[in-house]
Formats: structure tokens, sequence, C-alpha cells
């Protein structure tokens, strides 16, 4: 998505921060009056955001480790794939996070605040 | 298109397995609605027990919470009673009026509890033992203390019966036959098991028929006896049985005997309802243990997503008591007969007795007191109807005796597993998903049939008989690891072989090393990455980057992470000692960020629980002006070393234990180990620091020091193995940090000290550490250097502002200024 545009148009997106808050593999928070987001930052410096619960037992993710485009709950290693909120392996279907649109321009981390 | 509309009645634990297994096969396939009489969500009744044991908690017992309701888009009428059913109009009419129109119906009223006709049966502190509302009844009966009378001395009143023991009321339990449990057990097994009541606090009455509860002021005050006796008691409780809950189905006109009727596909007599659980009587058996209901559960699920073949066909019943320390299991028929012949067991020191009943060639019964392990093995071969003629020499020693000394046999009896035997009891895999993942997923190793069934992924106990599986299933596809296991999945070296490339090739970060063995994916996985981030720091101290996002998160945050997110925090106590000053400082801690739970921990120190993560720092800031560092008790790190009092204080102390304690604590915090480390020194054989279950111990002795190594005492309990003895306090720090400084190098990630050394070998430990003390000096040497790196308070560094990123969330400056 070319996010300028959107930015510009569509108030609902939300400065977080600059891309360098987050460390490489790895995720921080973000207190949204929707909820807590997770926002990860993965190896190859893509962005994603998640709603911060394992769909198993609310497990903050943010406080995972990321490997790929996924993160190991911190509770009980569930893989969840940050592209979807989707478990991956051996609990795939077993529920998913609520995904968070989120967007990098100019090296600053957008959210969308709509949900 | 309209999805079919399933309506399920009752929201137990057989109307709720039976949406699961539904889900599981199609789960677009129904339109569900759930009604529980109860008004809470679904949780596990066979759990009470343990709940009025005070063993476990509610929470600990749900197993579908509201939100799974929701994700799986259930509708959950809990608390509405469901009072009709039209089976003309196919619709169920609920408490209020509320009508809800099914296509497929599931009746899963479960059963009541079966009250005696007894005169002043209606007297307060006269209870059932069925559900939630129940066991409150009794916690709160148990908390004002006093006496308690269980009648029914099967399973369900002697659970009972232990758990208000346990709960510190005297507990009589009065049973109408001459054996506790006569339906699973034989006069043997409830004699010792009557003992072991009794040892817990219960008394027991025999062939003691009741006549009269008696009550005083509304409330019960005894229980009157045929031969005249009364027993007083403030709560009564009945457990005498269950009835099945037909009364719904009776009054709809379907067919109802003791139970609703059911045919092999769960069908009642009308094809539109089904029933499944203690409400259902099939082919004359309603049953009221959880595994039947189970295997109802899938055969309904199979019928319900068109599965023509499915079909039950009754069940093999165990029984397992679930009090705890006294491990009872029953299977099958016991009381032997024509043509049967037993095989006994006992062993009076351990207070064991097994017996197994053999019929033409066949095991058609057990029964298993003090030593229950191997029922489901049993249960397998019975239900298996395998020929066990030729095992019975070693059969009643259970199933590892019968494999190591039986040669080829073992197979036959992982043949002889039904698909829906239980392999992995951590993760719940049963052997179909095995076999499954193994012939139609194309998993041939191991690791990948454990990536992805999660069979033996947690414990590892079960690892030989995956295995076994496995080889059974594939035949020579099997790809048996015949070198050493892999790391993890991203790679096919192993441990060994990755420590030391790390070392010829110098290789000295993460990327780099990923590189040069060739990872198989871009930056490794939850598994590999802490392992390497171990291996480089212990290979190059000082001189590798620490890579926090390769570390678990308590590592990370120096804290560890509970279930709702919040930390705990443990300050370290050297050698368990403590002053006024740290105790105040941790006091004014938990008053000041309201700390919600304050627990003494096994190793000696305090742990304070639930603290929020962006406390961390200002927690450890408070705590650290207290001289108050941290205690490692998050980490693959040296957690304690417990001691007594030694020689200071006791009058039998040889050694000041405390000081030496302190001296090794002293030396050794902050050194990162493979996994953690507990260490405990006892100033004298008496032992009271328990230093012969540590994974390094030492015992003092009149004449110097006993050094002890490879204890456990978590998920595998084992003594230590004596490495030698030592003259000074010097030697015996020297040998300990040897050992140590060893482990460190050669033990794998994740493997405790004791693994390391069954693996390495106690011997060749011995000859590289007491043996050569040339070497010995080396080891410790390079520990004293790492050691030099390792040795900041990492509390300290980060109440000082440091690595703040981990533990403030970003703060936006559009939503700081919005709020």
């Amino acid at each position: 998505m070319t996010i300028a545009s959107a930015i510009t148009e569509d108030a609902a997106w939300i400065d977080v921060g600059a891309l360098d808050d987050i460390p490489r593999r790895g995720a921080r928070r973000v207190h949204t009056p929707a909820g807590v987001v997770a926002l990860f930052r993965t190896g190859d410096d893509r962005l994603f955001a998640l709603k911060d619960q394992c769909p198993h037992k609310l497990g903050p993710l943010a406080d995972g480790i990321v490997c790929g485009h996924a993160v190991a709950c911190p509770l009980h290693n569930w893989l969840i794939d940050l592209e979807t909120g989707r478990p991956l392996g051996a609990d795939a279907g077993k529920g998913s996070t609520p995904t968070v649109p989120v967007a990098m321009e100019a090296g600053r981390v957008f959210i969308s605040a709509a949900r | 298109m309209d999805r079919e509309r399933l309506v399920v009645v009752g929201n137990g634990m057989a109307g709720c397995r039976a949406v699961e297994e539904i889900l599981r096969r199609d789960p677009g396939r129904y339109e569900i609605a759930v009604f529980g009489a109860e008004p809470r969500v679904n949780y596990n009744r066979i759990m009470l027990s343990p709940v009025l044991a005070g063993e476990k908690a509610f929470a600990d017992i749900v197993l579908n919470d509201e939100a799974w309701y929701r994700d799986n888009g259930i509708g959950l009428h809990a608390g509405r009673a469901v009072r009709a059913l039209d089976l003309e109009r196919r619709v169920v009419r609920a408490e209020g009026g509320l009508e809800v129109p099914y296509d497929r119906l599931i009746l899963a009223t479960g059963s009541d509890p079966v009250r005696l006709p007894l005169p002043g049966g209606d007297l307060r502190g006269v209870v059932t033992f069925r559900d939630l509302d129940d066991v409150e009844a009794m916690v709160a009966a148990a908390d004002r203390g006093g006496r308690a009378v269980v009648i029914g001395g099967g399973l369900l009143g002697l659970e009972a019966a232990y758990g208000l023991a346990r709960r510190g009321m005297a507990v009589t339990v009065v049973h109408l036959m001459d054996v506790l449990m006569e339906r699973q057990l034989d006069s043997a097994a409830g004699f010792l098991l009557q003992q072991a009541l009794r040892e817990r606090g219960v008394d027991v009455e025999l062939k003691a028929q009741s006549t009269a509860i008696l009550g005083e002021d509304g409330r019960v005050a005894g229980l009157a006896l045929a031969d005249g006796r009364v027993l007083p008691c403030e709560l009564l409780v009945m457990a005498v049985g269950i009835r099945p809950n037909a009364a719904l189905a009776r009054q709809a006109g379907l067919r109802v005997n003791r139970g609703v009727v059911v045919d092999d596909a769960m069908r009642t007599s009308d094809p539109f309802v089904h029933a499944v659980g203690e409400c259902a009587e099939h082919r004359g058996v309603a049953y009221g243990l959880v595994a039947p209901i189970f295997d109802m559960c899938r055969t309904l699920a199979d019928v319900l997503t068109d599965e023509p073949d499915a079909a039950y066909e009754g069940s093999l019943v165990s029984t397992r008591l679930k009090v705890s320390g006294v491990d009872v299991f029953s299977a099958g028929r016991f009381s032997g007969g024509e043509g049967c012949e037993d095989v006994v067991f006992r062993d009076a020191g351990r207070g064991v007795y097994k017996r197994l009943v053999l019929e033409g060639g066949r095991l058609a019964g057990a029964v298993l007191f003090g030593d229950a392990a191997d029922g489901p093995w049993y249960v397998e071969l019975m239900r298996s109807g395998a020929d066990v003629s030729e095992l019975r020499e070693t059969l009643i020693f259970g199933q590892a005796a019968t494999e190591a000394l039986g040669g080829e046999r073992p197979s036959s009896a992982v043949a002889a597993m039904a698909d829906t035997a239980e392999i992995c009891g951590c993760n719940g895999v049963c052997k179909g998903e095995i076999v499954r993942a193994a012939t139609a997923g194309g998993h041939v190793t191991l690791e990948a049939v454990r990536a992805h069934t999660k069979a033996s992924a947690s414990c590892g106990s079960c690892t030989p008989l995956v295995e076994k599986l496995l080889a059974l299933t594939l035949g020579d596809d099997f790809q048996a690891e015949t070198g050493p296991r892999p790391v993890c999945g991203c790679t096919r070296l192993a441990h060994e072989e990755v420590r030391r490339r790390i070392l010829a090739e110098e290789l000295k970060s993460i990327p780099h090393l990923m590189q040069a063995l060739e990872w198989s994916t871009p930056d490794g996985c939850s598994s590999c990455r802490p392992a390497l981030n171990y291996y480089l720091l212990c290979a190059w101290p000082g001189e590798y980057a620490d890579d926090a996002q390769s570390r678990f998160v308590n590592e990370r945050a120096h804290a560890n992470i509970q279930k709702d997110g919040t930390f705990s925090v443990v300050p370290r106590m050297w050698g368990g000692v403590t002053s006024a000053r740290e105790l105040r400082a941790i006091a004014d801690v938990a008053d000041k960020f309201a700390i919600p739970a304050v627990k003494v921990t096994g190793g000696q120190r305090i742990d304070l629980l639930g603290v929020r993560k962006e406390d961390l720092p200002a927690v450890w800031a408070d705590l650290g002006a207290a001289g108050l560092v941290s205690g490692h008790a998050y980490g693959k790190a040296l957690r304690t070393v417990k001691t007594c009092v030694g020689s200071e204080w006791c009058r039998f102390g040889t050694q000041d234990s405390t000081g030496l304690g302190i001296r090794i604590e002293k030396f050794t915090w902050g050194a990162w180990t493979p996994a953690k480390v507990k260490m405990a020194v006892s100033g004298c054989p008496r032992n009271c620091a328990e230093a012969t279950c540590k994974d390094i111990g030492v015992i003092c002795v009149d004449s110097g020091y006993e050094i002890h190594v490879a204890g456990a005492a978590g998920l595998h309990i084992k003594g230590t193995e004596v490495l030698t003895r030592v003259a000074t306090e010097d030697d015996a720090l020297e040998l300990v940090v040897a050992v140590l400084q060893l482990y460190r190098e050669e033990g794998f990630y994740l493997e405790r000290i004791y693994k390391w050394i069954a693996r390495a070998g106690l011997e060749a430990v011995r000859r590289r550490v007491v043996d050569d003390p040339q070497g010995r000096r080396a080891l410790y040497d390079r520990f004293a250097h790492a050691q030099t790196f390792a040795q900041t308070d990492p509390w300290a560094e980060r109440a000082g502002g440091g690595h703040a990123g981990e533990f403030a969330p970003i703060a936006p400056p559009e939503l700081m200024a919005a709020e």
C-alpha cells in the first residue's frame, strides 16, 4: 500500500514512533484506545502489528521471540503468523489474533486506529 | 446457503467435547447453539476433586472459556435450562420461553447424584458431590472445621473424603459393602486403600448401613447407623452414585430405560436427536467415566459429519483414583473365575500390590495399587485382545521391564494399541494422529512428526514410544536419527557439532554462524536462537555481543513471566541469608508497587509475584538501594546456593556450610549455563540443605567436603552421585567451579547437569576435574575469566535506565495528547 495518500486522506492513521524504536527481530507495545497493540519488526525489516494477545491463553505476544515472519508466544510457545495472526504448525486452525494495519513512511511507523 | 442448525443441550464435558470433535472435522458445517443449566463456562468435572482438595483452582479446570465459544461462533446459553423438546417441529424450548429450532439435536444432559431417601435428607449441611456449587458448599463447611461424614465408599465418595480431610476436617466414610470401591478393587487392594486413607486422616466404616440423618435447628448434627451408633458431624456428603438425567427425553417421548437409549451411531429413537455422555444408555450400559464419554463423542462427531461407518461399540472402562500419593488403578474384570488365572505381585516395603487376570492367553483385568504407571498399557493390551501368553513372565513388572526383557515383543504392544490410544499425555496426541502424520503427512523423522503433531514435544518421556511407532508404521522409510539429534528443524547439525564448529571456525555472531553452518531458515527459530546465543556467549566471553532478541523474555526482562503477562522478581539472598534491612526493603517495595503476592521460594529466597513489566526498573532501583541484586531466578544460569546454618550455630555442624555456600554463590553468580543450576551446601550428613538432589551439592563431613553432582528433583527425581572428597574449602570451591565450567563448555542447551553427566559419563568427568589437577585449574581459570564479564548486576543496569525499550511501551505523542 502506498501510505502517503492513506495518511493524508484517512485521519485514522496514528504516528506511533520511529522504526528504530523497535528492535530488529523484536517488538514493542503501544497502548491505544482500542487496546494494546504489539508492533513487530522482523529480521528483514518488515513491520507487523497484532493485538497483543495469543489466541491460546492470551499471552503477551510482544514478549515473544520473533523468527521469520512469526512470533513464538512466551507462555506456551505457540507460533503465530505475523501476517495473518493465525497459529502455525501443530496449532494451526485454533483461533486467531486480530491484525492491525501498519505502515511505514520516511522512517516513521503508523498504525490504523480504526480498529 | 444456510448452515444446518445444531443445538446441544448440556454444556458439560460431553456436550462440549462433542462440539469440539465436530469442529475439528468440519468447522463450517453447523451453526451451533449450546444450552447449559450451570451459569458458567464449560469445566473439567473430573477435576473437581483436586479443586475440593485445594490442589487446583476453578480457573485451572476451565476447559473452554468464553472466548472459545465466541471464536468458534457458538451461541452459549449458560444458566438457561431447556424445559421441553418438540420433536415434531424440531424446536427446543428454554426457560423464559426462548425457542430455538434445530436440524440436529444432541442431548448431553449428564446425570444427577443419587440422594438416599433418608429421614433428614433435607437438613442444611447435607450435600452431594457433583458440581462446583457442591464443592463450594463443602469448602465453606470445611473452613468452619469440625467433622464430616461421607456416605459412599466409591470413587467419588473417597475423593470427597480426601478433599475434606485435606481441608482440615475429621472425616469418616460410611460404606455399605465390605470393600472400598468394590466395583473396581479386590479386597487386598481395598484394604491397602483403607490404610492409606487412614494415614491421610480419613476413617472408614465398612458394612455400615445408614438409617437416618439427625439434625439440630435445621442443620445436620449426625448420622445414625443401623447398629445403633451415631456419628456426629457438621457436614454430610452423599456420594452413593449417579443416575442418568433423562427427564427431558422421557417427557418428549424418546425411548428411555435407565438412560436415553441410543444405538451405535449415538442416535435416539428419533433420528434427528442424538445423546452422548452420562445421560445415554448404550447396549444396556450407562457410563459414568470420562473416557467412554469421549469415545462416544468421537463417534457422534463422525456420524454428524457424514462418516457412514462410524459406530460406537462400547468402552473398556478403567478407573484411577485422584487422591494425592495414593496410586490406584483398575480396569476390566478382576474377580477371576472359571478359566481365569491370576498373576499377583506384592512389595510390602513400597506398599505395592498388583494383580492381573488372564483368560485364555489374554489380559482380562488389572488392579494396581501403589504403582499404577502401567495402567494405560494394560488397558491397551485388554482393548486390543492381544495374546500375552508369551509375556506372562514379565507382564506384571510393567511395560518397560517386559520390553527390556522381551526383545522383539514391544513392537507388538505398540501395534496392539488402538488408534485412539494416547501416546503423548502432555499434548494429548493419540496413536492415530502420529500414524497419519507419518503416512498421509509424509513426515518420516521424529523431529518432523514432533513439529507436526506436538507428540513428545513437551516433557519428552514418550519419545521412545513415538520412535517405536514410527518404525512400526514406516518400516524402512523411517529415518531414525542415527547420529545425535539435530538442534532443531532449522539444521541437520547436532548440538555437539555446532559447539565444535563455533570454536574451530571462530564463529562469533548468530548471522555468521547461520551462514557458515547453512541454517535452513532466515533467522532460526525460538528453539535454536537461545541455544546459539548461549554457545557463542560461552565460547567467546568478552567478545561476543549478547543478542537480547535471541533470549527468552525472562532473560531479556530479567524477571519471570507469569500466566497473566506480569512478572515475578526474586532478589538474591546469598546462601539464603538475609537481614532486617533487606526484608524491610522488600516489604516497602511490595507496598509501594502494590505487588499482589509475596512468596518464599524453595531456594531460600523471596519471590515478589505480579509485578507489571513497566514497573520492573523502578522496583529494582528500590531493591538495589538496599543492596539487593538480581537472583537470576528467571535464567538458564546459577540460581541459588542453598545452605544450612552449619558449624556457626548447629550443634551437629562439622564445617561452616553457610560461609562456603555464600562463597560459592559470590563466585558463580551471573554465570550463564546450558540450563538452570541449583546448588546446596549441607553442614553435616543430616543434609538439611538437601544437597543430594541438587545439580551440584556439597556435604560437609568432619574430615572435609564431599562433592556431589547430578541430582535432580523436578520432572525427574534423582539423588546425586559423589564425585570426590576434598580436605579444604578452597579445594571444594575449585572443584565445584571446575565441574560448572566443564558443564558450561560441553553441556547441550537446556540439558541439566544430571543429563549431561549421564551422557558424558561420571568417570569421564571425574578424570577431568578430579584426576587432572592442571585441567581442573584451567577450567577454573576459564570460568574466572568469563565471570569478569558476567558479574554485572542486570537489575542495576536497567534501574539506571538501560534497555528502557524492553520495559516501557512506545508512547506516541498523538495518543498521549488524546488521553
